[in-house]
């Protein structure tokens, strides 16, 4: 920890650690990328996030922060000179928030059934997931991201979850682009800024990381 | 979708609302403290009004706070909604330095996602399940036990953010303790918490603010009488 004044402990495949690490890229910030072994947590990690032991975990000047969304708005307000991420105004800054909330209860769940589970149950689950989708793409309509002409928070809590549809349209034998073609275009356009394509790793290797993991869980 | 409209004229206030919702009583509490004039809606959440689904497409639950016709829903971004628009009436509910918010934001999604359910799963489930719910509950009231070790409230010295975010758990305790016969936790094994939940209650916002404890015992038992228990 010497010298660091910013350090993210993180595990590269984890969609909420990407939404860190592209706050971070957009304010410009230098940090230290401390890659956690999940399996085997490291002590450092069991200090700073006691009470829930998950990655990611922002630690500025010795101090943790917790919880992606906590740590983008804990990022936007503390590097607040450059590059807002959150909206000027309370009623949008409401929406941005409610949107980010709306991906953190739905999105998750909804698409990692769609690939793991199986027959009529997997089935419903895709469907269920198709709708979320629609409705994300409902609420972006016409605009180029969620809340305007500007990229930002709530476009963060979603956009990470991209470099994951692969593997479950892989496993769910479906193309979400057929489905939500404007949704599609709208992380598309994500992935032109630097911050998010430098951050998403490539869809291929998460599936075979993905793959890994469950036949080494035997499943 | 909503577009929002610059009105210069009187500021119109509503929370749809039900007496039980742990999430509409702390949009309740906020609107009081900051001394917002509102208008309460009472929702039967067996019979939805069209203006309740009309507000809340995405979720259709309580609470909505619809500003100038203008909706904002879920309890935690209603509560920073307020916080940043009425900013200074009389005092914020949340701190302005970045990692004290982060810590009332962590803690009180916290209280939603791990304390609620546990603690309500230990009041509605039988037999192994309601004791793993104690189990686990007592864990995450011993995390807010210490949250409180040095504080006289949980967002500091006046109530704020945070307390009204727990605010379900002091309200609802005892009546909940006096109808069921299930008490979680005492004077001796959680003093801070205890005196915590005495303090706030006695917060003059929350003190006039309806259901009061003898309401909610009230009600509680009206509840498990038509279970026929």
């Amino acid at each position: 920890m010497v010298g660091s004044e910013v350090i993210l402990l993180d595990f590269w495949p984890s969609m909420f650690g990407m939404r860190v690490r592209i706050a971070l890229a957009e304010k410009g910030i230098e940090y230290d990328y401390k890659e956690q072994d999940l399996p085997d947590k490291s002590t450092l990690l069991l200090e700073m996030n006691p009470v829930h032991k998950k990655i990611p975990v922002l630690i500025h000047k010795g101090k943790p922060i917790n919880e992606s969304c906590i740590i983008v708005q804990y990022i936007d307000e503390t590097w607040k000179d450059k590059s807002p991420l959150m909206p000027s105004d309370p009623y949008t800054r409401a929406q941005a928030r409610f949107w980010a909330d709306y991906v953190d209860k739905k999105v998750y769940d909804a698409l990692t059934k769609s690939g793991t589970l199986k027959g009529e149950e997997q089935e419903k689950a895709k469907k269920e997931f198709i709708e979320i989708l629609k409705v994300l793409e409902g609420q972006i309509g016409e605009k180029p991201y969620f809340m305007g002409e500007s990229f930002g928070y709530a476009d963060i809590a979603l956009v990470t979850f991209y470099c994951w549809f692969y593997t479950f349209e892989t496993l769910g034998n479906y193309s979400i682009e057929k489905e939500c073609p404007k949704l599609i275009a709208w992380a598309k356009r994500c992935m032109q800024r630097e911050s998010v394509s430098k951050t998403l790793p490539d869809s291929k290797k998460i599936y075979e990381f993905f793959m890994e993991m469950r036949s080494k869980l035997g499943l | 979708m909503f577009k929002k409209s610059v009105n210069k004229g009187m500021e119109k206030v509503k929370l749809f609302a039900t007496w039980s919702s742990p999430f509409v009583k702390r949009i309740i509490w906020a609107l009081k403290l900051k001394n917002i004039e509102h208008e309460i809606i009472y929702e039967d959440l067996a019979n939805k009004s069209p203006e309740l689904l009309k507000y809340n497409p995405i979720h259709k639950k309580v609470p909505v706070l619809v500003h100038n016709e203008i909706p904002i829903c879920e309890s935690l971004v209603i509560l920073e909604y307020i916080d940043e628009t009425w900013k200074d009436a009389p005092r914020p509910l949340l701190p302005k330095d970045p990692l004290d918010k982060a810590n009332q934001r962590f803690w009180a999604k916290f209280s939603d996602d791990q304390v609620l359910p546990s603690f309500y799963g230990y009041i509605m489930k039988q037999g192994n399940e309601k004791e793993e719910a104690k189990e686990t509950t007592l864990a995450h009231l011993k995390r807010v036990e210490q949250l409180l070790s040095e504080k006289k409230f949980l967002s500091g010295e006046s109530v704020g953010f945070l307390d009204l975010v727990f605010g379900w758990l002091a309200e609802n305790s005892r009546p909940l303790e006096v109808v069921t016969g299930l008490k979680l936790f005492d004077e001796d094994s959680f003093p801070n918490l205890c005196a915590w939940r005495d303090k706030f209650l006695e917060v003059p916002a929350i003190k006039e603010s309806w259901p009061d404890q003898e309401t909610l015992i009230a009600k509680y038992q009206e509840i498990n009488l038509s279970k026929g228990k």
